[in-house]
């Protein structure tokens, strides 16, 4: 299989999805002459012209809006955020229109749109450019919200988010964008809801969505290597809907938890995905469920204590060390 | 101070008070309405009137919750708007939204069982008075946030360009939405990406307790602020069907001809408070006013007087009209009283296209994974 970069993947996905259905669209700041913010959209409006590929003025609430509206009458919008981190100007739409339209008509629309754009920290763009939204957009019932940790996934989970009926909220990481993967030649969907076992392991399950899973897996190695503990990494890929039957297995099968996220701390992903195990899988377990995230402060822009405060494997050892 | 002198623009603004209702009847689009459309507008704007008269008394019978705006005084504007709506064009509106509900074909029935909270509501009790929705009849609802419609009516009238449709669509706000971020945002795309959309706003003068006066610089006309965004805009005599009809009419013959917005400021009144909670709304205003709106500027009193006039309707007729109006409100009442509450399984309803279809898309059961019911002992869906 040849290798691609995240970026290259994501694009693949929307150029094939923009040829199999002529009302997709892609909107956003700067994603058609200038080619991207990140580049991701590149080649494309070159390739597909102004039909399929939109850039709006800097106004998330007025265009992210007209996306939603579009979606009522059929079209496949693509929204770019250039940043997740902008969402929340445009949050009402987001929130009451997009997830709600359907609900408040008892089931007589629906908004098949995608939002998507990389949310992450460890850029050193401090607080403003730092968000990871995605608890807060999964605390919202008719949204789903798809977290990819690598090429392959983000190209199968934003094809899949794109013929999706329902909003999908697509978060990627401006850090694995130019990093590359092995992704498939041949057309594949990649469904939400399926987590993905990166590495198996028998001693401690570390389970992340996002680049955190790339952070896990890194942990593992150090894990096999240093301590000789087997650890498995359980990579989400999508927040809502949530794959619970997986994390439950990965549980029963090794009795202990980490949970790894970039969101931070309080009421995160993390946190969610704790009261599941303890509810369901109480007897299971062997040690507290412990999680590793973002150090909860506003996220700092000095570049070594950035570094610090999101999470990397070492201060995923440690929490492992803590229970093993 | 001298005097400011009046700006071209400001006279256009004005242009709305001195309507003549035997001149707009001659225009075009007025003169081709046969006698039964004319009857039919007019039962339309009284069935409004009886709807809201009779949502009041089940309000306050205790039967209606929440929030409740009425939209007495303003009938013309959503019947008169409409009233030149084809199949491929739109509506969509706040939260103010029985009359153009009505205004499309919506049954009382179904309205008046939403404001119940019954499961044969138009939106099976899930939306309430603010959030009717018929997509089948072009309505996007009934939106409770105020101006956020705006982007979204901007959105439809986006798609119907793309899709190489002749539609348009009437996105409706207040005179307080205007000053929302979203409604200016929504402007500058529909002024700049041409887009065949026709905002309009029901200036009732008042928003919740706040005059016009009091939320907008530059107040004396709203709909100028189009002119910031390349956009045609006029003012309207929100009490005068025929002028709703004629401008509104250039309007959609602007968006389905030329593909350009248009912002009409239709200007109109509420004899209600802004809400049936507000109770104070002579607080803001004084009876007096009322009572001159009521008495000489009321919509559905010139109307019948203009169609008594052309022989269309007689005393009679319109007393027939307003009585069978009344029947169906009240019927619709009883309707919405004997209807069954939804079951509390339909609550996790209606939430994702993907699990409401299960079957329809093989990944279907993994979608349905990670879903709270927040039953006893808490369990999630599977
Ligand atoms: C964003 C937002 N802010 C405030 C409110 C509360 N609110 C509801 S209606 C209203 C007044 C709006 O007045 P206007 O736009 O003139 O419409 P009208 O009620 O006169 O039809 C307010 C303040 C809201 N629903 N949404």
């Amino acid at each position: 299989m040849p290798q691609i970069t995240y970026r290259q993947a994501i694009k693949e996905a929307l150029a094939e999805e923009i040829e199999r259905d002529p009302n997709v669209f892609v909107m956003g700041e700067e994603v058609a002459q200038y080619n991207g913010a990140y580049k991701v959209t590149e080649g494309l409006w070159e390739k597909y012209g102004d039909k399929h590929l939109v850039d709006a003025p800097i106004s998330e609430a007025g265009f992210i809006g007209l996306g939603i509206g579009a979606s009522m009458l059929g079209m496949r919008p693509v929204m770019e955020f250039m940043f997740w981190s902008f969402c929340y100007v445009a949050f009402d739409q987001l929130l009451n229109n997009g997830s709600f339209c359907r609900y408040m008509s008892g089931g007589l629309m629906n908004v098949p749109i995608v939002v998507r754009g990389p949310a992450n920290g460890g850029t050193n763009v401090g607080a403003t450019h730092s968000h990871t939204p995605e608890n807060l957009c999964a605390n919202h019932p008719g949204i789903k919200v798809v977290c990819p940790s690598n090429a392959a996934d983000a190209k199968g989970l934003m094809k899949t988010a794109i013929r999706d009926n329902d909003p999908v909220f697509v978060m990627e990481n401006t850090v694995l964008y130019g990093q590359k993967w092995e992704v498939p030649e041949e057309e594949y969907l990649i469904p939400m809801g399926k987590a993905n076992i990166l590495k198996e392991g028998k001693d401690i399950s570390l389970i992340a969505h996002g680049r955190a899973a790339i952070t896990a897996l890194e942990a593992a190695g150090k894990l096999a290597e240093e301590y000789d503990i087997d650890a498995e990494v359980l990579d989400l890929r999508s927040i809502r809907p949530l794959d619970v039957e997986a994390i439950l297995a990965t549980v029963k099968k090794t009795n202990r938890v980490v949970y790894v996220e970039e969101n931070k701390p309080f009421a995160s992903v993390g946190a969610q995905i704790t009261s599941i195990i303890q509810e369901e899988a109480f007897d299971y377990l062997d040690a507290p469920i412990l999680r590793v995230s973002t150090i909860d402060a506003p996220q700092i822009y000095s570049m070594p204590l950035e570094k610090i405060q999101i999470p990397d494997a070492d201060r995923v050892v440690k929490k492992v060390l803590k229970i093993c | 101070m001298t005097a400011k002198k009046k700006t071209k623009s400001v006279k256009k603004a004005e242009r709305w008070q001195d309507v003549d209702v035997h001149e707009l009847a001659k225009l075009e689009i007025n003169q081709r309405l046969t006698d039964e459309e004319k009857v039919r507008l007019y039962t339309d704007m009284v069935r409004i009137r009886r709807f809201e008269g009779r949502s009041l008394r089940s309000y306050q019978e205790g039967k209606i919750g929440g929030f409740l705006h009425l939209y007495e005084g303003q009938e013309a504007c959503a019947v008169g708007t409409i009233s030149l709506l084809g199949a491929d064009d739109h509506v969509i509106t706040a939260y103010r939204d029985h009359g153009h509900a009505l205004a499309v074909g919506m049954s009382m029935n179904e309205c008046m069982a939403e404001m119940y909270g019954k499961h044969t509501g138009c939106s099976k009790g899930k939306g309430g008075s603010m959030h009717f929705f018929a997509p089948d009849k072009n309505y996007w609802g009934g939106h409770g946030i105020v101006g956020g419609q705006i982007p979204l009516g901007t959105g439809i009238a986006f798609a119907l360009k793309r899709q190489g449709k002749k539609g348009c669509c009437l996105a409706y706000m207040g005179d307080g939405a205007i000053n929302q971020g979203a409604v200016h945002e929504a402007y500058n795309l529909a002024g700049l990406w041409d887009l065949p959309v026709i905002f309009i706003i029901e200036n009732n003068a008042y928003s919740m307790g706040t005059s016009q006066a009091r939320s907008s610089a530059y107040p004396e006309c709203l709909a100028q602020r189009a002119e910031a965004y390349g956009m045609d805009w006029d003012t309207v005599n929100g009490n005068i069907l025929y002028d709703v009809r004629a401008k509104t009419y250039e309007a959609i013959k602007r968006a389905h001809e030329e593909s350009r917005p248009t912002v009409l400021e239709v200007f109109t009144y509420r004899y209600r408070g802004h809400s049936v909670a507000d109770a104070n709304h002579e607080k803001y205003r004084s009876k007096d006013e009322i009572l001159d709106y009521k008495e000489n500027k009321d919509p559905i009193t010139l109307t019948r007087k203009q169609f008594i006039e052309e022989g269309v309707l007689t005393e009679e007729s319109a007393k027939d009209i307003d009585k069978a109006a009344m029947e169906e409100a009240t019927a619709s009442a009883e309707f919405a009283d004997k209807s069954p509450f939804p079951p509390a399984t339909s609550i996790l309803e209606d939430t994702y296209w993907s699990m409401d279809n299960k079957g329809q898309d093989p990944q279907i059961d993994e979608l349905n994974q990670g879903r709270f019911i927040f039953e006893d002992g808490g369990v999630y869906d599977k």
